[in-house]
Order: structure tokens, then sequence, then C-alpha cells
């Protein structure tokens, strides 16, 4: 993949072949589901007359007005339930934490509202509803506001965690969520906003949608997995870049999904591979990553491992705010090639 | 204290024709189809344990201060009252002998409240309430079977057993719910649901005097205000969340005024009449596209707060026994009709009879029905998808889920 420089900054008309940001992306996604659907509608912080904290939402009040894109008093646990409610009256809310660290304020509604009423009600009633916001750590906005989700929600039955590193992650994924007739928790990153990616014709057809629970190879390799999601499956890339000058041939698996976890995926390149290191932005403890290891050492691939599988991931400490503390808080990609010379014993 | 009088006209449905009602003393015609005393018009004025008033907040007037009973509403109420009240009985005892285990959070001492509200809306009106649920389920088209199996725990229950007796759903009644407080923004959402599709329906959101502090329930106050949505919240107050009153957790216990900006009322919760006016009167409100409004039902809890509980720790023996023999809802209704000879003893104690066969043959079903299948142990996770593998309790246990 390559970095361009992103011509246009409005959301106009996507042409196949022109760079599309993860921004613009996730904004056609909505506007594109919107029309196609009338129970679906978005409410949430700032999403209307704001078009957005981060601007996602974008032209969307203007188009479709107050009935269909809603903006919200600074109450999440509140709205959340409402979003909920009317999920179960047969609507399709899109609603969006401003960033998922305030969702803690709402978990209850996630998880008990929506994640276990299918269940508890024997098939009698299902929640289609997606949650969406920004996830994980950004710039300088310290300890509060930089947390990953990823782990919290994917621990949990009921629900679809959903993980988009790229501009085709975002359409596709936003798209399946919406009409996903379940509890999708879906985990941007605000860094990955002003990233564009070239889309090709097929991703821009209106009925383009990425299968939740399924991981996608990005790079093929021989001599090590890297299996990551969001944000870190561009630093595994570079880092793969790194190596491959070397002569050492990464593979990266872009999870897409945290759950369901695309298991299948995973143990067919360790068991050909033989080497695993899993990348996430997330803190260590009962993460992400611990997960993929487990599973790992419970399947048929754990044989084909030539080395234990270890685990990059953020470091286990609240993020601090001076640039210099901030950047060591984070897994970089020296920490990913390191990982990779360790795990080959080079 | 002003006591009210009431003025109760009772009218016979049975093809008699209609006759003026006076404010004072009472007409008695015979009816040669029905061949009972028939239509009556009284005044009574009741002093006992809660005077017969509405309080109001923020509103001009209030609901009707009489209410009309037909003879087929008022054997409708007493039958489901009835039928709620040997239910949770029977519940009780199948606690007891430990057939049905976990939470149970029984509802005798409050039917007026359940069936009271379903007498003011339509089944095509929704509902959402807390954990106190089994009489809301039957008002919702729940039947008495379905909901002791759930209890028990077996195949047969209203949610297969997956549920139990906090989780239990049928049409527009959106359960039964464990975390005290969430169902208030659900039910909004719900309202907003039925404003956004334009269906004129709307929903009513029950809560106790426990869960009316809750923080979600004042953010849902402000938008469903903000956005008129037409939900009616009802603080079903029977005095004590848990084991503490409401003097003890609430810095204000007119619960009716906690909406601020959002009208509101209180009436008595043990008077099914009482309830079933006010119902009407929020609902013409909300229908009117005025927004949300308040009703404070006053009522109270024979039972502990759960099988658990024996419920006298923090309140006297006296003060159940009072309300009991005071203001029981089902007595309540039963002297009013057979005072005005709208339903004779025999008559009632016929719906008696048939209820207890009715909660005897739904507990007989309850606890030989067999319990769920092991197949059943993961479906239900996702709607409308394809079955998937769950882990099981080792790495080697592969279970399937289908939706």
């Amino acid at each position: 993949w390559k970095f361009l420089p992103s011509p246009q900054r409005n959301s106009g008309a996507l042409l196949a072949g022109r760079p599309v940001n993860v921004r613009d992306a996730l904004n056609q996604a909505m506007d594109e589901e919107l029309e196609r659907d009338e129970r679906v509608f978005l409410l949430g912080e700032e999403v209307a007359q704001y078009d957005g904290a981060y601007k996602v939402s974008r032209g969307l009040w203007k188009k479709y007005g107050d009935k269909r894109i809603i903006d919200t008093p600074i109450t999440e646990m509140g709205f959340a339930g409402i979003a909920v409610g009317a999920a179960f009256a047969g609507l399709r809310p899109i609603c969006e934490f401003m960033t998922w660290n305030f969702s803690m304020q709402a978990i209850d509604q996630v998880i008990n509202s929506a994640a276990k009423t299918y269940y508890m009600s024997a098939g009698a009633q299902p929640v289609p509803i997606v949650f969406r916001g920004p996830n994980g750590s950004s710039a300088g906005v310290a300890a509060q506001h930089s947390q990953c989700f990823a782990a919290w929600y994917g621990h949990c039955p009921g629900l679809k965690v959903v993980s988009p590193w790229n501009s085709e992650d975002a359409r596709g994924l936003l798209k399946a969520a919406i009409r996903d007739d379940n509890p999708v928790v879906f985990l941007e990153n605000e860094l990955m906003y002003g990233v564009p990616f070239d889309l090709s014709e097929d991703v821009l057809q209106k009925d383009f949608v990425v299968p939740i629970g399924k991981a996608k190879v990005e790079r093929r390799g021989t001599h090590i997995t890297l299996v990551s999601h969001s944000r870190c499956v561009g630093f595994c890339l570079d880092a793969a870049s790194v190596l491959a000058k070397e002569g050492v041939e990464c593979e990266v698996v872009n999870l897409r999904t945290i759950r369901p976890l695309d298991v299948d995926t995973i143990e067919a390149s360790v068991m050909k591979t033989g080497h695993l290191v899993t990348v996430e932005g997330g803190w260590p403890q009962y993460g992400v990553g611990a997960e993929i290891c487990a599973r790992v050492m419970e399947g048929p691939a754990f044989n084909y491992l030539d080395a234990p599988a270890v685990r990059v991931t953020g470091v286990d400490i609240p993020m601090p705010y001076a640039k210099i503390l901030e950047d060591h808080s984070v897994p970089q990609i020296k920490d990913i090639i390191f990982s990779v010379k360790k795990v080959l014993n080079m | 204290c002003v006591d009210q009088l009431l003025e109760v006209s009772y009218v016979l449905s049975q093809g008699c024709s209609l006759h003026p009602f006076s404010l004072f003393g009472s007409v008695l015609l015979t009816c040669p189809t029905a061949g009972l005393a028939s239509m009556v018009a009284s005044s009574r004025s009741y002093a006992d344990f809660t005077p017969e008033k509405v309080d109001l907040h923020r509103l001009e007037e209030g609901p009707p201060l009489t209410a009309t009973l037909t003879r087929e509403e008022g054997l409708k109420y007493y039958r489901t009252m009835q039928t709620i009240r040997r239910m949770e009985l029977k519940a009780d005892q199948l606690y007891k002998q430990k057939i049905i285990r976990g939470f149970c959070h029984l509802y005798d001492g409050q039917e007026a409240c359940a069936v009271g509200i379903e007498g003011g809306i339509t089944l095509s009106d929704h509902l959402i309430t807390a954990y106190r649920a089994h009489g809301y389920t039957l008002t919702r088209g729940g039947t008495v079977r379905e909901i002791m199996a759930e209890l028990t725990g077996r195949r047969g229950g209203i949610a297969k057993g997956k549920g139990g007796s906090m989780h239990m759903y049928t049409k527009n009644f959106y359960g039964g719910n464990g975390i005290v407080g969430a169902q208030v923004p659900l039910g909004a959402g719900v309202a907003l649901a039925c404003k956004y599709l334009g269906n004129d329906q709307l929903c009513v959101s029950l809560y106790g005097d426990g869960a009316a502090n809750q923080g979600q329930i004042f953010e849902t106050y402000n938008m469903s205000s903000l956005w008129k949505l037409p939900i009616i919240f009802i603080c079903e107050n029977n005095q004590y969340g848990m084991g503490t009153s409401v003097e003890r957790s609430s810095a204000s216990t007119e619960y009716y005024k906690r909406g601020d900006y959002i009208p509101g009322l209180r009436v008595d919760g043990m008077d099914v009449l009482c309830v079933r006016e006010a119902t009407k009167f929020a609902a013409d409100h909300c229908r009117s596209g005025k927004g949300p409004i308040l009703m404070e039902l006053q009522t109270y809890r024979y039972h502990g707060h759960s099988m658990s509980d024996p419920g006298v720790s923090y309140r006297t023996r006296e003060e159940i026994q009072e309300v009991r023999s005071k203001s029981d809802p089902i007595s309540m209704l039963k002297d009013r009709m057979l005072s005005n000879n709208m339903a004779s003893i025999e008559e009632l104690k016929e719906i008696d009879i048939a209820v207890r066969k009715e909660i005897e043959d739904a507990a007989q079903f309850a606890t030989t029905d067999p319990e769920p299948p092991l197949d059943d142990l993961c479906s239900h996770i996702f709607a409308n998808d394809q079955p998937f593998e769950v882990r099981g309790a080792t790495p080697w246990t592969k279970l399937t889920s289908t939706s």
C-alpha cells in the first residue's frame, strides 16, 4: 500500500482510483446505508450540526435532517439506552460514542441491554444496532482519552466487534455492520481518519460489504506471521518492508474483526510460517494478543510453531501526555522488527 | 387533607338501556336479560389507606373524577388480578420447594397497577418494566403456563428457559429487565421509534421508587422532553427499594414531581379504576403530541423484595397486615362490585375456582415439562446468522450456535 496525499478534503463523489481517506469512506458508507433503508438513523454528540466531532458525519444532517441525524445531550448512558430501545422496536440505529472512552458511561446498555437480549429472549428480540466511534490512542490526548476497548468488548458473547484498518475495511465493515441484525461494536481509529487509500471499482459499489468475522492477509510471507488490527496493521506492513531487505518475509494478517476471531486464517498462516507475533495498541494483560496466542496453543497450529508466540502491545501504563513519553507508550515499528528477530532467533 | 368525593357510576353493559344518574342516591332497575340488579349510581368517599385524590404537578387538570366500570370490565379486571395473585403465590410455593431457583420478585399486592395500566392503553402500545415483571408478562399477552414454565426453567417457558424470572418478553413487551433503571431509557427508545414511524403508539416505561434516583432516568426525562417522545413514565412506588424505605433513599419522595419540567400526577395504585383513568389521561396527553408525562402509583408489595427477603426486618408485620385488610386491590374491586350488585358472590367464587384450576394446571405443566435440550445451550446468540462454532468449557468441546 502507498501513502498518497489526499487531493481533496471534502467528501464529494468517490471515483474509482482516486484515493479516499478513512473518514470519507465511513461517511460515504453511512450516507449510502441511510439512503438504502429508512429505518437507519444516526445519533450521538455533535453528529448533526457540528458535522461530527471528527467530521465523520459531515453533510449528513444537511441531507437527511433532524429526524435521522440526531444531536444528543452529553448523556451517554441515556442515549445509548434510547438507541437500544429504538432497535428493540424495529429501527436500525447507529449510536456514536465521541470516543470509545465515553462508552464506559454506557457500557451496561451495550452489554446487558444490547448484547444479551437475543439470548435471554430465546430469539424473540433481535437488536440491530451499531455502536461506533474512535478507539485507542490518539495524539496528546492523555490517559482518559486513549484507551483501547477491543479486549473489553471482544470478551462478550452476543456482540460482534470489528476494527477496520484502511478505507476498504472501513467502508465494507460499516456497511456490513449496519446491515447486520445484531449489535456491532465498531472500533475506528482517529489517527487513521485522514489517511487516504485507493479504492477499486468493486469496493465503491453500493452493496460492497466486508464480511464480519473474516481476516485478510494483507501481505504474503513465509518466515513469520504478524497478526494485527486497526492502525497497527500499517506498522506491521512498514516493519515487513524493512525486514524484507534483510531477507525476512513476513505474512501480515489484518484481523478486521475482533469477535468472532478468524482463527482459521491465523492458524493457516502459522502452520505455513511456524512463527507468530501479534501486534496491538491495547494493553497486554488479558488482551487481543493474549487471546490469539491461547487459541493457537489450543489448536492444530501449535505443533507447527518453532518458537513461542509473542505479543507486541501498548505499554502497561495509563497514557502519558508528553510526546516523548507517549511515543514510548505505543508499539513502534522498531518494536515489531525487534520482536520478529527475537522470535526468528536472528 | 381533603377527601374528595368520587362519583362512581356503574353501567350494566348487558343490553339494558342507559339511564341518567345522579350524584347522590341510588337508582335500581331490574334488567330482564341478565336477571341481576343493574344500573346503580352511588357516591362514596374513601378515607382509608390512600385518600381518593389525584395529585397534580404542572397540570391544570387531571383525569376525570368519575370512572365508569362496566360489569364486563369489572369481571375481567377481577379475574386478571386474581390470576396474578394466585400465580405469584404459587411461585412462592414452588420457590420454597426449590423448584424455582435464583431470583424471584413477586408482585402480589400491586396487581391493580398492571391491570389498570393495561386498561388505559392497548396491546399495540408498548411497555417495559424492571424485574418485578410476572404480572406485566401476563397482562401483555403471556399465559400463566409459559410464565410458570419459565420460572421453573423448562423448554415450554416463554423464553424457552433461557431467560428466567427477569427476562420474559411478549409482543410489544420488552421485559423484564435486571439492571435497575436501565429499562427507562430503553422505553424512551421504543417511544422514539413510535414517533419516528408515525404510528400513534406510545411506550409505558415503569420503574420503582428505588430506581427513581437513577441518573439515567433523569437523562431520559431530558431527552424525552426535548424530543417530545410519546412516553408515559410510571413510578410504582411500593414504599421500599429492597429494604430501604423511601424516606431513607430519597431527598424528595414526591416521585411524580421528580420529572421537574415534565407534568406529573400521583394516584392510588391499589385502586384499579384510579390507575386506569390516570393511564387513559396520560395516554391522551402523549398521543396529542405533548410529549412525556409522569405517573406515580402508590402501591404496596406483600412479599419482601425477592424470595430471599422475608420482608420484615425493615417494616412491621402490622403495616403489611393493615394494607392487606384495608387496601387490598382485589378486595377493593370485589367489594365495589358486590355492593353495587354488579356480580354475585357465587359468580366471583366461580372465577376464583377457575383461576385456581388454571394455576394448578400451569404449575403441573411447569413442573413436568422437560428442561431445555442441551442443543439449545448456544443458540440465540445472533439473529439471522449462519450457524457457528462456540467454544465450550474445554478446547475440545466444540458447540454450535444457531439463530
